[in-house]
């Protein structure tokens, strides 16, 4: 199963500081019911303000992001910029 | 997408061509934003705060509306009054009900130059007039400027509905403390027990505008049909039409928003400030209204970048390998919520493979005009504090500064911070570049002092849609949603030619009004030529599919037996047939016989935009009798993935330098008892000009980002965020003592030599 990590605090309410869980997701769009389902509130701040980096590679918005069993996906901050 | 860069293989990427805007430029022809007419067009024109913090009891347009030649006034009553919302549309996330009431006070003027009223008149004197008879009764209230006493109990406090978040329990009381947020890795005390040697700094750096050129300007029109109209200088057409519409409730396909020439953005325009104002007072007056800021209205009233305050820890063993970082962080966020904290955290030790970090960030509001993004928002100032805090380890540790940055230095499978594990990246191949470099190893002399810093920003992706149209001739648009700021005409042009196999003066880059390409989102976070080159070349090489397929069609063989080579159909073997090549243009003259024209548009949200690193090498001399700090040599070196334009990704670099040396020696708000500023113009805020800067040398490194077919990375943001520390180590170095405070201005170099030559009372 893929690996979800929370490196920064903003999402820590949500999950009352737990900053890694597997889940079985096999794609981004389905890991936000996921992540909802296990901490309410979560799923919809991720895909409302939160960036994921999978594996490394950083992505803002992608439904279709694809999560290995081996992945590693990194819940941060959208980045802007100037 | 698939990776077609080899360096080998191309023959127009990396090359230099003239720039497609060059001549309009230099001859004046181009059209900016107050440079733009529209037929009947009257003056528009702002009412701003002249008080720090202070309510608005009553606002009495009637004298004004009375004299002849105003069209019409507006104060917040005009506008919708939003709810509380947050987005992610420009360049960062916007709550757009703070975004409407920085554009026009509602209730309070939270810093001056605060937008309270705006005036449509026939005239430029006329609606100055008209100001002056607008009375507004205020109740002053007690400012705060400093974002450490923002933070003190018993600040006066902005907003009565802010609450900070990230704190456990949710507080009860206001705060002037928007937000609180931490990253952490590892175990910092643990980290710090195994350190040798352990530096601690504080610290502060002065808000900084992005003083581009170009003062904000537009020309606005609400047609009787609701149709409304725009052309203004941004850094994305598409973000002024978003937020127009929120802000004005109008559906976004009744607005069409025309981009002008920009002088200038830096991330400074990607927000909005004058055109929901000139909608509205258009809506009014029932005519166009034109509105330009004078340069004191953009240093009062729009974006600079945070100024903060960071304390910082780093620890490491006796060999140089650091066992431990630590950082607090406090951003000035202006008026409103949204400074880039969560980017300075993330950045400031990005360059490092480091086990142990803790990064504690707070975005605090203060009176001051609400930030803006600024060139890799965040970063400059957290690399600042950390790259200078490294120096002085190197320093401690008797270790040459490149070599300590080796000896940590971040790469491939390095985990960051904020927890992402670093793909390829080009840190360690800036660092090689940087050390061989013969600047590194060229003498000083007396007062001179070498300085080096390095620094990493994320860079982005995001929405963008380009086209490529092949005109009867052969000739060929370029079409894309992304205003021009830093070259990507060029750099379009050049990645469509390169896979047209055309000569790239025989493309035109087009970028035209929000009804006439699809979405794109603004031209800032380094994402065009990586983001927007993506959706050209897709078009480019859908185009090449439907020249092949003419081609066999022509010929009347498969398109199978069809081979696309240097700008012409050929025979994809013998078998095909003996058939002499096509090229574009024989294949474009039979368009109509083929299927019609030949073009493709591609939208993508491009994801995977590689990160940047760069290292800054920089020589400077300090006067002692006056403290005046002279740059003597400058080298940037940074890995830009794969230059399409290389002179325009120097410009960048050089750039980039340049702003970051303004920030470090000279530029700061200066604010007086009252909260106001002293020194809104070009005369009292100091930026570099060309007599003040040595020729910055841009060196490239390319470690290609295999997500972009050409392995483009972005390259404009990169560049601000070593040059403070370097010349910060550089000063260090020339006079022996580290300048804790931005700017490091003469009176401050000045009297910190004096401090050191004063005996120490208490020791």
């Amino acid at each position: 199963m893929a690996k979800v990590v929370i490196s920064g605090s903003s999402c820590h309410e949500f999950t009352h500081g737990e900053t890694e869980f597997e889940v079985a997701a096999t794609t981004f769009r389905r890991l936000i019911p996921e992540l909802e389902a296990r901490f309410p509130g979560l799923g919809t701040h991720v895909e409302e303000y939160m960036a994921v980096a999978i594996d490394g590679v950083i992505f803002q918005d992608a439904y279709d992001a694809q999560l290995k069993p081996e992945s590693e996906i990194v819940l941060i901050p959208k980045i802007g910029a100037g | 997408m698939t990776f077609i860069g080899n360096k080998s293989d191309l023959r127009v990427v990396g090359t230099r061509p003239v720039r497609p805007d060059g001549v309009d430029k230099v001859t004046g022809r181009a059209v900016f934003g107050a440079d733009a007419i529209m037929s009947g067009q009257i003056t528009g024109k702002v009412l701003r705060s002249p008080h720090a913090h202070a309510r608005i009891v009553s606002i009495d347009a009637s004298k004004a509306l009375k004299l002849a030649g105003v069209k019409a006034v507006i104060t917040a009553a005009d506008l919708p009054n939003i709810a509380s919302e947050e987005a992610f549309v420009g360049e960062g996330p916007m709550n757009f009900r703070d975004l409407s009431l920085n554009c026009m006070a509602r209730g309070k003027a939270l810093y001056e130059g605060h937008a309270v009223a705006a005036v449509a008149a026939m005239t430029d004197a006329i609606a100055d007039a008209a100001l002056a008879l607008i009375d507004v009764k205020y109740e002053v209230l007690p400012h705060v400027i400093d974002v450490e006493e923002a933070m003190a109990p018993g600040a006066p406090i902005l907003h009565d509905d802010l609450f900070t978040a990230g704190e456990t329990p949710k507080p009860t009381k206001p705060s002037n403390v928007a937000k609180k947020v931490r990253f952490t890795i590892g175990d910092v005390e643990a980290g710090f027990k195994a350190a040798d040697v352990i530096i601690e700094r504080r610290y502060t750096t002065a808000p900084v505008h992005q003083a581009y050129i170009e003062p904000h300007a537009c020309v606005a029109a609400w047609a009787a049909d609701g149709q409304c109209t725009v052309i203004s200088s941004s850094q994305g057409h598409f973000m002024i039409r978003s937020y127009c519409a929120k802000l004005l409730g109008i559906e976004i396909s009744n607005i069409r928003v025309v981009p002008a020439e920009i002088g200038g953005g830096f991330g400074g325009k990607t927000l909005v400030y004058l055109e929901p104002l000139a909608l509205a007072l258009s809506k009014k007056a029932g005519r166009p209204v034109k509105m330009v800021m004078t340069r004191e209205d953009v240093f009062r009233a729009t974006g600079p970048t945070s100024g903060a305050a960071i304390e910082m820890k780093v620890g490491a063993t006796k060999d140089g390998k650091i066992t431990a970082a630590q950082a607090v962080m406090k951003y000035q966020a202006g008026a409103f919520p949204g400074s880039p904290i969560n980017p300075g955290l993330m950045c400031a030790f990005a360059m490092y493979d480091l086990a142990n970090v803790d990064v504690l960030g707070y975005d605090v509001v203060s009176n001051r005009p609400k930030v803006a993004a600024y060139r890799a928002p965040g970063a400059p100032m957290a690399s600042f504090a950390a790259e200078s805090t490294i120096d002085d380890l190197a320093l401690k540790l008797g270790m040459d500064p490149i070599e300590l940055r080796m000896k940590n230095a971040a790469k491939q499978g390095s985990k960051t911070a904020y927890g992402v594990t670093h793909g390829v990246i080009g840190y360690e191949e800036v660092l090689q570049a940087a050390k061989a470099h013969p600047h590194w190893s060229a003498p000083l002399g007396k007062n001179q002092g070498r300085g080096f810093a390095t620094g990493f920003w994320f860079n982005i992706g995001g929405e963008s849609t380009g086209a490529v149209f092949v005109n009867e001739d052969g000739t060929v648009n370029v079409v894309s949603g992304s205003p021009d700021i830093g070259g990507s005409r060029a750099s379009m042009v050049m990645m469509a030619a390169e896979v047209l196999g055309i000569d790239v003066e025989k493309c035109r880059a087009v970028i035209p009004d929000t009804s006439s390409v699809g979405f794109t989102n603004v031209t800032g976070g380094s994402r065009v030529t990586y983001a927007t080159g993506m959706a050209v070349t897709q078009a480019a090489q859908a185009v090449v599919e439907d020249l092949k397929k003419r081609a066999a069609m022509i010929w009347d063989i498969s398109p199978e037996a069809v081979e696309w080579k240097d700008g012409e159909a050929v025979p994809a073997g013998a078998n095909a047939g003996g058939f002499d090549p096509l090229p574009l243009a024989a294949i474009a003259m039979k368009s109509a016989k083929t299927g019609g024209p030949i073009g493709s548009e591609v939208s993508v949200n491009a994801q995977g935009a590689g990160p940047g690193f760069g290292a800054h090498i920089c020589d400077i001399e300090v006067d002692p009798e006056t403290g005046h700090a002279t740059i003597l040599r400058y080298t940037a070196v940074q890995d830009v993935g794969r230059a399409i334009h290389p002179g325009y990704v120097e410009g960048q670099i050089q750039g980039g330098a340049a702003q970051g040396i303004g920030w470090a020696l000279n530029e700061e708000y200066i604010y007086n008892k009252k909260g106001l500023m002293d020194n809104a113009g070009f005369l009292d805020y100091r930026i570099p000009v060309a007599s003040d800067l040595p020729m910055i040398e841009a060196v490239m490194v390319e470690v290609p980002n295999t997500r972009h077919p050409f392995g483009v990375r972005g390259v404009g943001e990169v560049p601000i965020v070593p040059p403070m520390a370097a010349v910060g180590n550089a000063i260090r170095g020339a006079i022996g003592i580290r300048m804790e405070h931005l700017p490091m201005s003469p009176p401050r170099i000045r009297a910190a030599i004096d401090g050191a030559k004063m005996p120490k009372a208490a020791e």
